[in-house]
């Protein structure tokens, strides 16, 4: 027969203060694990959110980013006519993108932080169908007027709506605020491509990457086997979902792991502080197991029961953890982004399905912590017990 | 020491107590030094930057390129001592995982203006005399197994898909271990015969350094006067307020780093503290025993204090010892990820004080309560 759970909820009631401290230490160690893996899928989320699957991005062929691409008008004219390319009334759907890295003051700090500028074609709303003129209105072909991304207008200064600012030798306007659905190009700024390469005095014919509008996803194989049968065209065409992608690898590592190596380390200082406790609740309670065992419970009861009492401990740890982090939840963020020596800002993300893991952590510690304190209560002899202090 | 016998025997009074008390003393400094290093890392650049180093990049845009040509007329700003020029290269070796910044730098110059990154003589002078040379820091030629005399394929970024080879003439090594063993250095004289024709004759930023490091304000402003309202307007800065704004952009992770060794350390301070409480308050008898007999307040608390300081203090040592044995393979793992990581002396120290005060807090508590005690009442508890 089972030891009741209200002897369990009463013990750890009764031992209060190392019952907390022990909750504390897993709640710690769940918050760490949970808020680190957050910021890690928060990254990725933003720069895998930044792709459309029926977007194919042109640059060319052995260019890890754009920020190294070259690709000439040519190329994209002769690109523009390949099948599996949507087309409107105007044409087809692609837009051009020239990509320059400025700097700008942060409102938080004053210093200069690099914001990625990207030129591109009128119709760019068409093909990056996400993102939509949230103030103000698109910009003009052919003037110097910029729309800015809705996290770089709250992150830099002077980058707000009707304000006028200078960069490369060019006086500009900025004439819309645009929301790219939470993506990489929320931290970017917008301008007429034809006037950045100008400005830049980069040859007019030459484009940093094209992104052209796919008829359907499935329409990506279609394209990119018509470009690569193509002799005349040395590009690689990509996914834009992939190719974002591909951009947060080496952070999204990097966070992982130091965060899974900082909350590994702190799962076994928890573990020992559970163990603590639950060695020490043993310990006070000999007389009390043997009791249990006198009147006729089993030692596999004892071992349950004390299993129990620790993954009670565990789970109201894990859950303290979880709930402390949650308000980290949507908060924004912004580093470098090693790719395009650009700014981005980003957004912790906590989704239930980190939640669960933060709980089954602690659960795991739990189990840990409590299994051979608890096997030690068991194995105690009743009449010695019974006899001690 | 006439009571250590009586600590000894309080701290084996329950061995496996002791081990994970210590255990977690062990795993907290552990932590703070590895979170510590990690912070460090991401700090890194104001502290290798040489005093008297200016840098100039391009006022418009860091990736945009200033003219070879602006060379002549800056060396002859006065106080400019020595000057050289840098690309950025950004090519790839095998795979894009296998990040190292390649940089095209001039012969002449690159060592006058580095005199901490050491490259022997004789090897100086092969690299020198081949065209197709390179220099590697150590850390890079030791990730990939590289010697002298190999040749290494790297595939450009700029020219298209087609692979550059290079010959290992040198590697250099830092005079000091903070300072960057990641470069790939490679000739100029080869990048501007291979790349384009809007590539020629334009680099990617000067470093260059004065003759007295009060001059530098002076110095920068003469030279980004010289090339006001000229198409390259130059934008120069010493190195150190270089490297700290581009430590700045990598935002708040310094201070998310810190908050976590904060609720680390808050956690695995309770967690000691809580059992040192335990085991003072299971022992509540035997000290009013000492006290009945005559020992005094003092003494008790003493007797509390030293078991706590001389488990903080081995945790403590154990912890940073596991550290100074691991942070060396992490700084390889992470290589290409993060700069060299660095456990310094300082931090060790700063680590041990924290464990000690730790150890006092949480023998503190426990201790004054039992110094406080009514030795009747103790005696009656059971």
């Amino acid at each position: 027969m089972a030891i009741p759970l209200i002897y369990n909820v009463r013990s750890v009631r009764a031992r209060w203060t190392s019952t907390i401290v022990a909750v504390l230490g897993i709640a710690g160690t769940v918050g760490v694990f949970v808020a680190m893996l957050s910021l890690a899928r928060g990254f990725k989320a933003t720069l895998v959110a930044s792709g459309s699957r029926d977007n194919a991005l042109i640059m060319r062929a052995g260019s890890p980013s754009e920020m190294m691409g070259g690709i000439t008008l040519d190329s994209i004219k002769v690109i523009a006519d390949k099948p599996g390319i949507a087309r409107d009334a105007n044409g087809p759907l692609v837009t051009q993108d020239v990509v320059g890295v400025f700097p700008f003051p942060l409102i938080s700090t004053g210093t200069d932080a690099n914001v990625q500028v990207r030129g591109v074609s009128p119709n760019v709303l068409e093909i990056r169908k996400f993102a939509k003129i949230v103030e103000g209105r698109m910009f003009n072909s052919g003037v110097s007027e910029l729309i800015v991304g809705k996290n770089a207008t709250h992150t830099y200064q002077g980058l707000t709506l009707d304000n006028k600012v200078n960069f490369s030798g060019g006086k500009w306007t900025v004439v819309g605020i645009f929301d790219a659905g939470g993506s990489a190009f929320d931290s970017e700024v917008w301008c007429d491509s034809h006037v950045l390469a100008e400005i830049l005095k980069r040859p007019n014919n030459i484009f940093q990457s094209a992104t052209v509008h796919l008829t359907s996803p499935d329409a990506f194989q279609t394209l990119k086997d018509a470009i690569t049968s193509d002799p005349t065209l040395n590009v690689d065409v990509i996914r834009e979902v992939d190719y974002y992608a591909k951009q947060s690898r080496t952070m999204t590592t990097m966070i992982t792991v130091l965060g899974g190596l900082v909350a590994g380390i702190m799962a076994i200082g928890a573990v020992f502080g559970a163990l603590n406790t639950m060695y020490s609740a043993v310990s006070e309670r000999g007389r009390e197991i043997a009791t249990m065992r006198a009147v006729g419970f089993t030692g596999s009861a004892v071992v349950f029961s004390f299993l129990v009492e620790a993954l009670l401990i565990a789970l109201v740890g894990g859950l303290l953890g979880c709930f402390a982090v949650l308000p980290l939840n949507g908060l924004t963020t912004s580093t470098m982004n090693f790719q395009t020596f650009s700014n981005l800002a980003f957004a912790f993300k906590i989704t239930p399905e980190l939640l669960a893991k933060g709980v089954f952590f602690a659960l795991v510690m739990g189990i840990v912590g409590g299994l051979l304190p608890a096997i030690r209560a068991a194995a105690q002899p009743v009449a010695s017990a019974l006899r001690s202090l | 020491m006439k009571f250590s016998r009586v600590i000894l025997a309080n701290l084996f009074r329950k061995k496996v107590r002791l081990l994970l008390t210590i255990g977690s003393f062990a795993v907290a400094l552990f932590l703070f030094a590895f979170l510590a290093v990690v912070k460090d890392a991401f700090g890194r650049g104001a502290d290798v930057a040489g005093a008297d180093r200016l840098v100039i990049i391009n006022r418009t845009s860091i990736i945009n390129p200033i003219p070879l040509s602006y060379r002549d007329k800056i060396l002859r700003i006065p106080g400019v001592k020595v000057i050289t020029h840098n690309n950025w290269f950004g090519g790839v070796y095998q795979d894009e995982k296998n990040f190292f910044p390649q940089f095209v730098i001039d012969p002449e110059n690159q060592r006058q203006v580095f005199p901490e990154l050491i490259v022997p003589d004789d090897q100086w002078a092969a690299f020198v005399k081949d065209r197709q040379g390179a220099i590697v820091g150590k850390r890079t030629a030791e990730r990939f197994h590289w010697k002298i005399g190999d040749r290494i394929p790297i595939k450009s970024t700029i020219t298209g898909n087609d692979a550059w080879e290079f010959n290992i003439d040198g590697i250099y090594h830092g005079k000091r271990p903070q300072d960057d063993e990641t470069q790939f250095w490679f000739q100029w004289d080869y990048f501007e015969e291979r790349v384009p024709e809007r590539f020629k004759g334009n680099i990617g930023w000067y470093v260059l350094r004065v003759d007295n490091p009060d001059e530098s304000p002076r110095i920068a402003k003469a030279i980004d006067n010289e090339f006001a309202n000229s198409p390259y307007e130059t934008k120069t800065e010493t190195e150190s307020a270089f490297a700290a704004g581009w430590v700045k952009q990598f935002g708040n992770i310094q201070f998310l780093i810190l908050t976590i060794g904060a609720v680390v350390f808050f956690t695995l301070l309770l967690v000691t503290g809580n059992t040192m409480a335990i085991s003072v308050r299971e022992r509540t008898a035997e000290l009013a025993v000492f006290k009945a007999i005559g020992y005094s307040d003092r003494t008790v608390l003493f007797f509390v204090l030293a078991e706590s300081l001389v488990i903080a203090l081995i945790g403590g040592v154990l912890g940073l010892l596991l550290a100074m044995g691991v942070v060396p393979f992490m700084s390889k793992a992470l290589s290409g990820m993060l700069p060299n990581l660095i456990l310094s002396p300082v931090l060790l120290v700063m680590g041990l004080l924290t464990a000690l005060a730790v150890g006092i807090i949480s023998g503190l508590l426990p201790g004054i309560g039992a110094m406080r005690m009514r030795v009747v009442n103790a005696l009656r508890r059971v």
